[in-house]
């Protein structure tokens, strides 16, 4: 039996043109630093997520109607109508959510070791792109269902480009194809999100793993293990540090699979709306040009750039600030001129500015998606003035956002980090 | 090198197998909803619903279709004189005591095919190819019979069928048209869908 | 060496502290849009299935006059809630629909508008849209107001075009109010006074708003009555499957040192 298989492995491999080795390039000779921890799941989790997304999402278009009159009620048709559709609709929605949980963790690693580093920039560039398309890709899925929230949320963001000097308006208009969000744009979104985008974001994945394979994964000791000593058991060529990716880190990642299915499969069955967080109250209304939702803000995972437009008290240079604040982070490798790539060695600076940068991310979120605005009340007594408070809460930690990136450039770029010594080999610690 | 931990392959190779069992029981499971969704819907279903059809104003020798599934159902008031040609035609068909039970329900199995012998009920759908044969009431030859005593012909690919829906011999559908299931709620109305002494 | 005594400002301030992040996970940004807050607890329950069917049996006599179910069948209904297709449609079939149909009504948009000054919304989603204790809050919560076209008002939703539909259940409620403050001001209502007692006593009709707001709960999803014992097998599974990923990984990583 197991004769005939390999029979038919040698018989296909002969014929197809470089797929043994490809499958040895990138799983059983890719040889992975041994060190990876927890934050190193992140990635493998983003890609189960986009399978999941593009397998529940060819079936939602098979039911979906994308026109004005017919997407409100073709989702409740979904939900309601089509077999298990309520189950299928479910993972798609948990599904985007959970893409930028992992992805924000994923980026996040990046900096927490330096993975954006010399000779990584290429695979910190083409992920940053990711992460752009993704942004894309979400906005106008959300709008699909037509719901209130749906329609406001397409009105607001697409006049974000309306700030655009000159061809502002027109280009508005042009991108709705109607005088507001309307049948056109609704179909048009309806293209670009599940044909378009998932396209470009593909072969922006596959990219992002090939450029990662060619110069290999970092880790948490931020140790080039290319540039240690050779040999171990699997190959005498190989980094000592390195184990093949297969069979060890797919075993590895089926486990982190695993975990994160459970607590995926327990949003989907027990609280598919978290709340509110990842299907908003507001969008189980059918859209209405008449009348905004009450509180109109975008969903959770857009919140942070949000708020930053919402602090600046000006159009244009909102949305310019809120667009810096995704261009700043596609600088990092240039602006981060530190030597030491893992924060376990690097300089007390880095540590404490990689921590508040984190702190402004989510209170930047809570500003957002209107936590402040509620909780001011309870802090400052029921007669605050919340706008001034909140104003001063976000300007606040829009600075800190944007000061990291500042902090960062400076510290480096002077030598004002005093880093410890970077060990020879990876270390196993946890 | 200095690893000389000793690989318990049996082990290794029960537990792979077990998970990818585990795993491949898993992703099977997680592809029944997905399957599943395929079947008609709700609103499939409601539109498939049983269909209560008025035949009290169908004349003797008149055909009136109805829409049943999306189906055209043909209801036929049959007179004596096309019940009395039924039993000659048995030589020149296929099937000429419906002895393929896919085609209809028991309660249709006879001579007449239905179960008042003046009211033929079908489903107009060709068993070839999925046309509608055209209905050709009349005893009298046709281009396409000389021997024609009433019936149905497919336009299609000249299937014929006689006046209980039977199949003729020598021409390219397989088999008799199917009846559905229906019964009589009074005389003047037949639910179509639904079998005798069945809730609807 | 025991340390100092916390000063009693801070301590307040650290109070203060810990109950604003506990109403901030409270509240979140997800919070339903209440408006004037206050709920009262709906203390409904999905698995109750009496409850739904009275629910059920409610809303078709009180509320479907005007209030349509556009995405719900009333043949789901019969099946979800154990209710024969007969007694669908001799109990909750009003309007002549096949027991398969959705259930619309045969008020116009037209005629609400001409009736309510505001045609009266589609119920399949309010509950997803305002949350269950909104719609039990907002049942009990009409009262009499001279100065409103139909002579209703709600506190829950102020100047709301719906008249109380079940004010013969209810009884009819006015408002206790106090003075407003400064020239002119309105008058500041402080809360709801049973004026004229209705068919059912207070506990009756709290079971009544509670039925009718378990049932739109259910109209709102009807997938949740069998999502979440379906979600216990899936959670099961998934645990099986990674505690054996975890045996494999760890047999794996045997090899690494």
């Amino acid at each position: 039996m197991a004769g005939v298989f390999a029979n038919l492995g040698n018989w296909f491999n002969e014929r197809a043109p470089g797929l043994a080795p490809f499958y040895s390039k990138h799983m059983s000779a890719y040889f992975a630093p041994k060190n990876f921890n927890f934050w190193y799941y992140f990635g493998v989790l983003a890609s189960v997520v986009l399978v999941n997304q593009i397998l529940t999402g060819i079936f939602l278009a098979m039911f979906y109607k994308p026109s004005a009159a017919d997407a409100f009620a073709s989702v409740e048709y979904i939900m309601r109508d089509v077999e298990w559709g309520w189950l299928i609709r479910y993972m798609h929605s948990t599904g985007a959510s959970l893409f930028f949980v992992v992805v924000y963790l994923h980026m996040f690693r990046g900096l927490l070791y330096g993975s954006f580093k010399k000779p990584r920039e290429l695979v910190w560039l083409i992920g940053m792109l990711i992460f752009l398309v993704l942004m894309a890709e979400a906005f106008m899925g959300y709008v699909l269902p037509w719901g209130n929230m749906s329609f406001w949320g397409a009105k607001v963001i697409i006049s974000l480009f309306g700030a655009v000097p000159v061809i502002g308006d027109a280009l508005v208009t042009w991108i709705m194809g109607d005088y507001l969000p309307a049948d056109a744009t609704l179909n048009r979104f309806f293209a670009l999100h599940v044909v378009a985008l998932p396209l470009v974001l593909l072969l922006l994945v596959a990219l992002h793993i090939f450029a990662l394979h060619e110069v290999g994964s970092n880790n948490p000791d931020g140790v080039e293990i290319k540039k240690g000593p050779k040999g171990n058991r699997w190959s005498a060529t190989a980094p000592a540090d390195g184990i093949p990716f297969h069979p060890y880190y797919t075993v590895h990642d089926l486990f982190g699979i695993g975990f994160f299915l459970l607590i995926a499969a327990f949003i989907i069955f027990f609280a598919p709306t978290f709340g509110g967080w990842f299907l908003e109250h507001d969008n189980f209304i059918p859209a209405n040009n008449l009348a905004t939702p009450e509180h109109i803000k975008p969903v959770w995972y857009f919140t942070p750039f949000y708020a930053m437009l919402r602090m600046i008290p000006a159009k244009l240079p909102g949305v310019i600030v809120m667009f810096l604040g995704i261009a700043f982070l596609f600088l990092m490798p240039w602006l981060d001129r530190g030597r030491v790539r893992s924060i376990r060695y690097r300089g007390l600076g880095y540590k404490i500015a990689l921590g508040l940068f984190a702190v402004s991310f989510i209170m930047l979120g809570a500003v957002g998606a209107g936590v402040s605005a509620e909780t001011i009340p309870v802090w400052f007594g029921a007669d605050a003035d919340v706008t001034t408070i909140e104003n001063l809460f976000g300007r606040f930690w829009t600075l800190v956002y944007f000061a990291f990136f500042a902090f960062v450039w400076i510290y480096t770029h002077f030598g004002l980090e005093k880093t410890k010594p970077v060990p020879e080999r990876v270390t196993t610690h946890d | 090198m200095a690893n000389d931990v000793v690989v318990d392959k049996g082990r290794r190779r029960f537990l792979t197998a077990t998970t990818a069992v585990v795993g491949g029981a898993g992703a099977v499971m997680a592809a029944i909803p997905f399957v599943k969704s395929w079947e008609p819907s709700a609103q499939a279903k409601a539109a498939g619903a049983p269909v209560l059809a008025d035949i009290s104003k169908i004349e003797p020798g008149q055909k009136v279709t109805f829409a049943w599934r999306g189906l055209p159902v043909f209801v036929v008031n049959r007179t004596e004189a096309q019940l009395a040609a039924l039993p000659a035609e048995d030589s020149r068909l296929k099937d000429p005591n419906s002895d393929n039970t896919d085609q209809q329900p028991d309660y249709a199995k006879n001579e007449h095919r239905s179960i008042k012998p003046e009211w033929l009920v079908l489903v107009g759908i060709c068993t070839h190819l999925g046309c509608v044969p055209d209905f050709f009431g009349e005893i009298k030859p046709e281009p396409f019979d000389p021997n024609w005593k009433g019936g149905f012909y497919c336009p299609c690919h000249k299937s014929r069928f006689d006046i209980a829906g039977r199949v003729f011999d020598g021409v390219p559908a397989p088999s008799n048209l199917a009846v559905p299931a229906y019964h009589f709620v009074d005389d003047a109305h037949i639910l179509i869908g639904v079998n005798p002494g069945e809730k609807a | 060496m025991t340390k100092p005594m916390m000063t009693s400002p801070l301590k307040s301030l650290l109070a203060r502290a810990a109950v604003a992040l506990a109403a901030t996970f409270a509240l979140a940004g997800g919070a339903f849009a209440a408006a004037g807050g206050g709920l009262q607890n709906a203390n409904i329950s999905l698995a109750d299935t009496a409850s739904l069917q009275r629910g059920a049996g409610l809303f078709f006599n009180y509320c479907s006059g005007c209030h349509t179910l556009d995405y719900m069948r009333y043949s789901r209904i019969g099946e979800d809630l154990g209710i024969d297709p007969a007694d669908v449609e001799k109990n909750l079939i009003f309007t002549g629909a096949k027991v398969g149909d959705r259930a619309t009504n045969h008020m116009s948009a037209e005629h609400g508008t001409a009736w309510f000054g505001k045609a009266p919304p589609d119920l399949s989603l309010e509950a997803r849209a305002k949350g269950a204790d909104w719609i039990y809050t907002y049942l009990k919560s009409f009262y009499l107001d001279p100065t409103r076209p139909l002579g209703w008002n709600n506190t829950v939703f102020p100047n709301v075009s719906m008249p109380n539909a079940l004010w013969e259940l209810q009884g009819l409620q006015v408002a206790v109010t106090r003075p407003g403050q400064g020239e002119g001001a309105e008058p500041v209502i402080e809360g709801l006074e049973l004026r004229d007692p209705g068919r059912q006593n207070e506990r009756e009709f709290d079971r009544t708003v509670r039925d009718i707001t378990a049932f739109l709960e259910y109209v709102g999803e009807p997938a949740a009555l069998k999502r979440t014992s379906m979600g216990v097998w899936v959670l099961l599974y998934l645990a099986f499957f990674t505690f054996i990923a975890y045996l494999l990984n760890r047999e794996y990583w045997k090899d690494v040192k």
